[in-house]
């Protein structure tokens, strides 16, 4: 199973260029990157989400692929419901039996919280589906509102910062957490920027025998407030602050693909962009001392699921230190 | 090809379907940029990574070798020049030569 771009980058990606989505925007290099792996013919189910308004404007699509629109919460119910008339009629020899790989793809709105009781029901029934989630942290498609995925102290439009609240007053769900509590055989964690280990995890899924779900960190430009062309910087510094680990559960095995170590402060990552720019002018340190602790607590569980020692936190470290 | 809206509505599909794959490509969206991507390919090794990190699919490949920029669709948010391992894409603002 080795990936090499210049192999790769003769397939046809199945996803044409000509989209409406914005100039810098990661979900559209996520999608390319999950047709380009896949080793079977895909069939794709696409839950209403940015993706879904921009590539499949009637009468023209940017897919080369099988596609089902489905509403906004229902995209893992179509896929299973697929997956299942597939199997009935390959049982009835109405049809050939032959390898087909069924994917959704869903927004973190899909995901998180319009559809996550449907998608929890297509994972407990068992279907063979690969679900991908690309998480930009918030109803983008719609003009910037918050979701179950938006982190704590960032603007949207419904959680606006000013005196009253510092943005969004909740932390995230851990949706990669909660989808692996399933204990369907693979659940990843994984990164825009970090193609290599995007792929792998997209092969692995399509290889697993059940349900796989897999949540893609997709940087968006206009509602994370950053420039385009720094995309996949501000994914990368996600992955080097711990807030966005990269992590496989493999038939209920966690296992760290990324970087070990967290290298980066929080403070680095949310200087980089304008949703968080409010917490850093006005000098609120509380929230910012609040988000790098909820960071510092996920990532130490994560690695003790991973069989990895706590590691200590800048100030936890000195206080050991001088005790010494 | 026919422009969006053009078909009469007796031709348009029934049911929602969509016939015509990949149709998006007669969309050019090229018209949406500012700064276009200059490639230097003597310094160019090939490597890959604006192909696949590119949004529009906008690097044209060849039995592994990049050939050009598709600059009909290529929306110039610039990814490929950062993220460029030799630096050797460029960003040069539309207008100028």
């Amino acid at each position: 199973m080795t990936l090499k771009l210049r192999e790769l980058s003769m397939l046809d990606d199945g996803f044409n260029p000509g989209h409406g989505l914005c100039a810098g925007c990661s979900e559209s290099v996520i999608v390319r990157q999950v047709l380009t792996a896949l080793e079977n013919p895909p069939v794709v189910a696409l839950a209403t989400g940015c993706l879904e308004v921009s590539s499949t404007r009637f009468p023209d699509t940017a897919w080369k692929v099988p596609l089902i629109h489905s509403a906004f919460e229902n995209a893992a119910t179509s896929a299973s419901g697929v997956e299942a008339a597939f199997k009935a009629l390959v049982r009835k020899g109405r049809m050939a039996d032959r390898p087909i790989t069924f994917v959704v793809f869903g927004g973190d709105g899909a995901t998180y919280d319009i559809g996550f009781q449907w998608l929890s029901g297509a994972l407990e029934r068992g279907h063979k589906f690969m679900y991908v989630c690309l998480n930009n942290e918030g109803y983008m498609n719609t003009g910037i509102q918050r979701s179950g995925a938006t982190m704590l102290g960032a603007w949207t439009t419904t959680t606006p910062a000013g005196s009253v609240t510092p943005g969004k007053p909740q932390w995230r769900k851990d949706m990669t957490g909660i989808i692996a509590a399933h204990g369907i055989p693979y659940v990843a964690q994984a990164a825009v920027h970090h193609w290599k280990d995007l792929m792998t995890k997209v092969r692995k899924a399509e290889a697993a025998d059940g349900p796989a779900f897999i949540n893609v960190l997709a940087p968006c430009d206009r509602g994370w407030r950053y420039e385009p062309e720094d995309t996949m910087a501000i994914s990368r510094l996600a992955v080097e602050t711990a807030l966005w680990p990269l992590y496989e559960v493999e038939n209920g095995k966690y296992k760290l693909n990324g970087p070990r170590h967290k290298s980066l402060p929080i403070v680095d990552y949310l200087e980089s962009q304008g949703r968080f720019r409010h917490l850093l002018r006005n000098g609120d340190p509380a929230v910012v001392e609040e988000i790098q602790g909820i960071v510092d607590l996920e990532w130490n569980r994560l690695r003790e699921k991973c069989g990895l020692e706590p590691e200590l936190s800048k100030n936890e470290a000195e206080a050991v230190t001088s005790a010494d | 090809m026919t422009q969006p809206g053009a078909e009469s509505w007796v031709d348009v599909p029934t049911g929602g379907t969509v016939v015509n794959p990949g149709s998006t490509e007669r969309n050019l969206t090229g018209s949406w940029r500012t700064k276009r991507p200059v490639i230097d390919f003597d310094a160019c090794s090939h490597c890959m990574i604006c192909w696949v990190m590119c949004p529009d699919s906008c690097f044209a490949t060849a039995k592994g070798t990049l050939v050009s920029v598709d600059l009909d669709h290529c929306k110039g948010c610039g990814i490929c020049a950062s993220e460029c391992p030799r630096k050797c894409i460029e960003m040069v603002a539309e207008g100028r030569d």
